[in-house]
């Protein structure tokens, strides 16, 4: 009972470092700014398909550092601010089937898109290469999604696709789907896929 | 007019006149047995700690009392039968609303809006919309409710109790409006970030009135009526807007958000959100999450001309 | 009875010798006389607080598992919880005070109601029935403890664990956010991403975990440890509605333990109990949890009744009308209360004629508790009344309760319940029956019993105050609700528009949440002025009947040197009757008197635990299984290696303790 006049000041002092500290994993961020790894413009489309706020200057730009960058960043090293956010990752498997990336890709096994889950990387398996993927198009069949998919959308797509191949800490990376399942295990039990032994095809792979 | 208490349909009128007899009943009894426990503590003569306690009890019954209670509890299990049996008429009442003829409407609930595909026998006729349920008066409804994500509600008091959207189940729903008027509906289950903002109307009308609108639903988007919509249609086809909404007559075929063909005909906006007027489409488009802070539409950061252009168009989609 | 005189010479016996040899033990012939005197004196007395006292110090309060001490911590700490889930409520009530209020955006919003309802069901409410159980039932029944003293001690230890990982988890943003009752699919993994749910999911663990050993614990000490002649007929009301609430729990809580096992596998490593596309069940949670969380009310509102029956006889002078009535009540409604659940499902597509056996069952568990109502007013009509404050909070529930139950029984009838579930008529009714029927008897009981345990009255100025205020506060603030859900106010909103009309209300509404907020304060306040400011109170403040009020105030360590026997229902208000007492228990040494289960024969003296710092070891232990087991699977296997030496250190027999203890029980 003497103790009592300490015991207060202590768990005050306590409860408050624990909410500075807060968690990242847990926030919802919901009042997103657009991604801005840095000084970048929006990829400009053709006058048929202007693009998005093709004429506005005011807003920060989309993902992607281009040529006309006043900084040039090695692509590793953008880190994607959503990959420590539980609700980003599962915001991004949400827009992997709103989105159909499961069209060619599946569930992450590949069809007419190569597959996901594993450890081939044709463009990379860095956030912003990935991202670049989405964004740019690649040869043979991956679609240029620039414009079409809001930038926050893609950096939250960025972190569910590196998760299905266990590249995203499991307590982040989102449980079992409540639909049929598509993969082996839900993406909070993938471990990181190790690449096979043959190297990567020259010609472009058709699965 | 979203009230309990203002049934403008039978079925929420059955319900209503149960509530007025089980309101009566729990009145009187309330007002009887709170009126026995104070005339009992304000009769009872006071005592203090050491005024030696009656133990009579112990030794012998005390049949008058015994009497009372007896007679208290009889009567409460027979008011309670009786309720129980209303209950149940009322159930049967309920269940038991005529349906032939009745319009076929399958309600799918998402993640904070509703998606209203009204069937029909001719595949022609089926027609989409969302969060506003226009149906006519005197008409039975047939609602088949199915969830996309999570639990919901669908409750519109004012014509008919509520009934969860529950995935893996489909639900049935009858009501009829049996007076034209607005009548809200909520989203009763919580359901996440936005249940509060989850809301529907449904607007009963005259049979006429009803089928001109069905007419009109029924039709593709109409074609943009100047240049300014014209513009406005541009700028909707070339961004992100078609990954998710569905524009009849158009390329836009998402059905991941609401379908936009008849837009310009709904009162509200982001399910009973926003009042459906240019300046809070505009401010929805730019900025849904001030609005409504969770919502799966992204922003967007258009220019003032290009906004009026799309908000032009939009509104112009009736 | 007397002492151990004459011990048969075996193996036993010479050991006995042997060990007392190195023990500062008296030889048997040189041993005090233990109560061979009635009443004891001063220098019994002492002893007798000596063996039953906890040690002193840091460790001292590790190793406590006197009841009296757990009982004191169980009660303050569930306290704890209640302010701390008021505050949650006060900052939900401001926030709905205005429509369309900025204060508290929907994330926060959704981890208070969820935190609000979680605390107060999960953390306070149950939690504080059996915290107030510990505490008096071995008094009541004249034990000089509750059974399994160690084990209760680990129990208040994991109730304790898990409310702080319950807190720190929402002081990080991992709070839980979607409700207390966590409806699947909203709860399942892939509409709530995170940890929240995984930690509320587990924070039932510990306290269900908790709850269950409690459970056992007060019906063994109900049933094994009375005070001979204090027959199932002779127990006061009040134990009577433990017992019956213990056998409550053993019989809903695994169901809810089930059902977040469930859920924490369904998050965690894929299983599918409650995904309808693989062949499960969102329907399952709800059956599962309800099937609990029914129960789970009247797990609350039964120890109220409790309650009302103890200060209703001490305050109306006489004992309660209708002993045999009331005690098949609490039996009836502990049964019924199993056959309810699926009103909370009504608005579900279940099938109409089974939704309306459980309205024919939840209208027909008003009986019992009429039957108990009009006993406790023919109780008062014949009664003389003491004025006091916990009278007044106890017969608050007249007023509360019954309008609770009222409302309830509309929301029993499946077509008025499609009107008004989840709306605020809901929330009304909830609270009518929750604060009516548990809460101010609660407070009642905590006054009434405070100079038990404190010796010391609290102040009766600052009681009156704070019941008029809690009282029309309460109904301020729950009053309107039942109005916004009939004008069609959803529950769990985090604002509502302007347009709805709903403002005056909820303005009134939070203006009376803030006056309740007051008298709650002022409560708290005389509860921690009273200790040292408070009239000193004798041994029986009150003028109360039952075997409590027999001992000193604070009770020995103890309880009873003398162990008292029963001759009759109302024991101190009953002319004393031979035998008095029971002589021949040890003073020096823990022993406690087991009497036989239905008529309290004498049985057999036990020898009872020592204090040790195990269980807390055990509960630090268990509680790191549970903590990691939200993270990986894993930590089940590595968690139970800790637990494993805990409980096994814990366990181990002491040789030599072991020898006196059969020794000593063996003894003629």
């Amino acid at each position: 009972m003497s103790r009592r006049p300490l015991f207060l000041p202590v768990i005050t002092a306590a409860a408050l470092a624990l909410l500075l500290a807060g968690c990242e994993r847990e926030t919802r961020g919901w009042r997103v700014a657009p991604h801005v790894p840095a000084a970048a413009s929006r990829p400009a489309g053709s006058a048929l398909a202007p693009g998005p706020g093709a004429s506005t200057a005011s807003a920060p730009a989309a993902g992607l550092p281009s040529a006309a960058a006043s900084v040039v960043v090695p692509m590793q090293r953008i880190a994607n601010r959503y990959e420590g956010n539980a609700y980003a990752v599962s915001q991004g498997k949400r827009w992997y089937r709103w989105y159909n990336c499961n069209g060619c890709h599946s569930n992450g096994g590949g069809g007419m898109g190569p597959a996901l889950m594993d450890a081939q990387w044709l463009y990379g398996s860095a956030p912003a290469q990935v991202a670049a993927s989405i964004v740019q198009g690649r040869p043979n069949g991956m679609p240029s999604f620039a414009g079409r998919i809001p930038d926050e959308h893609v950096w939250q797509l960025v972190a569910y696709v590196r998760s299905m191949s266990g590249l995203v800490r499991a307590d982040v990376a989102p449980g079992r789907s409540d639909s049929l399942s598509p993969g082996w295990e839900p993406e909070t039990r993938r471990e990181p896929a190790t690449p096979r032994n043959a190297p990567p095809p020259t010609a472009p792979a058709s699965g | 007019m979203q009230d309990v208490l203002h049934s403008a349909g039978v079925q929420a009128g059955h319900i209503l006149d149960l509530w007025r007899l089980m309101l009566g009943v729990c009145a009187v009894v309330f007002a009887a047995v709170l009126l026995a426990f104070l005339w009992a503590v304000l009769r009872a003569p006071r005592a203090g700690r050491d005024t030696s306690p009656d133990l009579s009890a112990l030794q012998h019954n005390e049949p008058r009392l015994l009497r009372r209670v007896a007679w208290a509890t009889a009567l409460s299990t027979l008011l309670l039968f009786g309720l129980v049996g209303a209950s149940v008429w009322t159930d049967r009442a309920l269940a038991q609303l005529p349906l032939h003829g009745a319009l076929h409407v399958r309600v799918t609930a998402h993640q904070w809006w509703w998606d209203l595909q009204y069937d029909d026998a001719e595949p022609s006729r089926i027609f989409t919309t969302a969060n506003e349920l226009h149906v006519p008066v005197g008409r039975p409804v047939i609602l088949t409710l199915l969830s996309d994500d999570v639990i919901h509600s669908f409750w519109v008091p004012s014509l008919a109790g509520k009934k969860d959207l529950i995935p893996g189940r489909t639900a049935q729903l009858q009501f009829r409006a049996d007076r034209a008027g607005t009548y809200r509906g909520q989203c009763a289950e919580f359901c996440g970030a936005q249940h509060a903002r989850m809301a529907f109307r449904v607007i009963a009308e005259e049979p006429a009135a009803y089928e001109a609108w069905a007419a009109r639903q029924r039709q593709p988007a109409a074609p943009p009526a100047d240049a300014l919509r014209q513009r406005g249609q541009q700028l909707f086809l070339a961004g992100t807007c078609v990954m998710c909404h569905n524009v009849g007559g158009t390329d836009a075929t998402g059905r991941r958000a609401p379908d936009l063909t008849h837009l310009g005909s709904r009162q509200t906006l982001a399910a009973g959100t926003l009042p459906n007027a240019p300046e809070p489409l505009a401010a929805w488009i730019r900025d849904p999450q001030s609005h409504k802070p969770g919502t799966n539409m992204p922003g967007h950061d258009y220019s003032p001309e290009d906004m009026q252009a799309l908000v032009a168009w939009l509104r112009g989609l009736e | 009875m007397s002492g151990p005189a004459e011990l048969p010479p075996t193996a036993l016996q010479a050991a006995f010798d042997r060990a007392s040899a190195d023990l500062a033990f008296p030889a048997p012939d040189d041993r005090p006389p233990v109560l061979n005197d009635v009443p004891p004196s001063a220098e019994q007395e002492s002893l007798l607080d000596r063996s039953w006292r906890d040690p002193p110090g840091l460790l001292g309060a590790l190793s406590a598992i006197n009841h009296k001490t757990i009982g004191r911590r169980f009660v303050l700490t569930a306290l704890g919880f209640f302010i701390a889930g008021g505050l949650l409520a006060a900052l939900m009530r401001l926030q709905l005070a205005r429509p369309d209020s900025q204060l508290v955006g929907p994330d926060l919003y959704n981890q208070l109601f969820t935190m609000h309802g979680t605390t107060m069901m999960f953390l306070f409410a149950v939690p504080v029935m059996q915290a107030m159980a510990v505490l008096l039932v071995p008094l009541m029944i004249g034990a000089r403890s509750i059974a399994f003293p160690r084990m209760n001690a680990y129990a208040y230890w994991v109730y304790l664990f898990g409310g702080l990982m319950l807190y720190g988890a929402f002081l990080l943003n991992i709070g839980p956010d979607t409700g207390w009752f966590a409806y699947v699919p909203l709860s399942g993994p892939e509409h709530s991403p995170g940890k929240r749910v995984d930690f509320w999911a587990q924070m039932i663990t510990f306290t269900e975990l908790s709850a269950l050993l409690e459970a056992v614990i007060l019906i063994t000490t109900v049933f094994k440890l009375r005070a001979p002649g204090m027959t199932l007929n002779r127990m006061p009301l009040y134990v009577w509605a433990m017992l019956v609430t213990s056998f409550m729990v053993m019989f809903a809580m695994p169901a809810v333990m089930f059902a977040s096992t469930a859920l924490i596998t369904d998050r965690l490593v894929g299983t599918h109990f409650y995904n309808p596309r693989e062949g499960g069940d969102a329907l399952l949670w709800q059956h599962l949890f309800w099937f609990f969380g029914h129960p789970e009310v009247y797990l609350i509102f039964i120890p109220g009744l409790g309650f009302l029956s103890a200060v209703i006889a001490t305050f109306a002078r006489r004992p309660v009308f209708g002993y045999p009535a009331m005690v098949l009540s609490l039996i009836a409604t502990a049964f019924l209360a199993f056959g309810l659940w699926v009103h909370h499902m009504f608005a579900t597509p279940l099938p109409e004629l089974g939704k309306s056996f459980f309205t024919a069952m939840s209208m027909l568990i008003a009986v019992p508790t009429a039957v108990q109502i009009f006993c406790w007013i023919a109780t008062l009509a014949t009664g003389r009344l003491h004025w006091k404050t916990p009278l007044l909070f106890v017969l608050a529930f007249f007023a509360v309760l019954l309008l609770g139950g009222l409302s309830g029984l509309m929301l029993a009838s499946v077509p008025l319940d499609l009107q008004v579930h989840d709306s605020y008529f809901v929330v009304a009714h909830l609270h009518y029956v929750l604060i009516g029927g548990a809460v101010f008897p609660l407070i009642g009981a905590v006054i009434y019993w405070y100079p038990k345990f404190t010796g010391r009255l609290m102040s009766e100025r600052l009681g009156r105050w704070s019941f008029w205020l809690a009282f029309v506060g309460f109904n301020l603030a729950f009053f309107p609700m039942h109005h916004l859900g009939l004008h069609g106010m959803p529950r769990r909103v985090y604002t509502y528009p302007a347009e709805s009309g709903w403002q005056a209300l909820n303005l009134l509404a939070t203006g009376g949440a803030l006056v309740l907020a007051a008298g709650m304060a002022l409560f708290f306040i005389n509860l921690w002025r009273s200790r040292r400011h408070g009239e000193p109170a004798g041994a029986d403040p009150w003028g109360g009947g039952t075997l409590e009020w027999a001992t000193a105030s604070p009770p020995n360590a103890g309880n009873f040197c003398a162990v008292p026997v029963v001759h009759g229902r109302e024991p101190l208000w009953q002319a004393a009757t031979e035998p008095v007492a029971v002589a021949g228990l040890a003073v020096d040494r823990r022993e406690v008197l087991v009497s036989t289960t239905l008529e309290a024969h004498p049985d057999h003296r036990l020898s009872f635990p020592v204090p040790t710092p195990w269980p807390f070891a055990g509960a630090l232990a268990t509680a790191a299984l549970f903590i990691g087991s939200i993270f990986t699977p894993w930590a089940v296997v590595w968690g139970m290696v800790p637990v494993a030496i805990a409980l096994t250190l814990w366990f181990w027999p002491r040789r030599r303790k072991t020898a006196e203890d059969l020794a000593l029980e063996t003894a003629p």
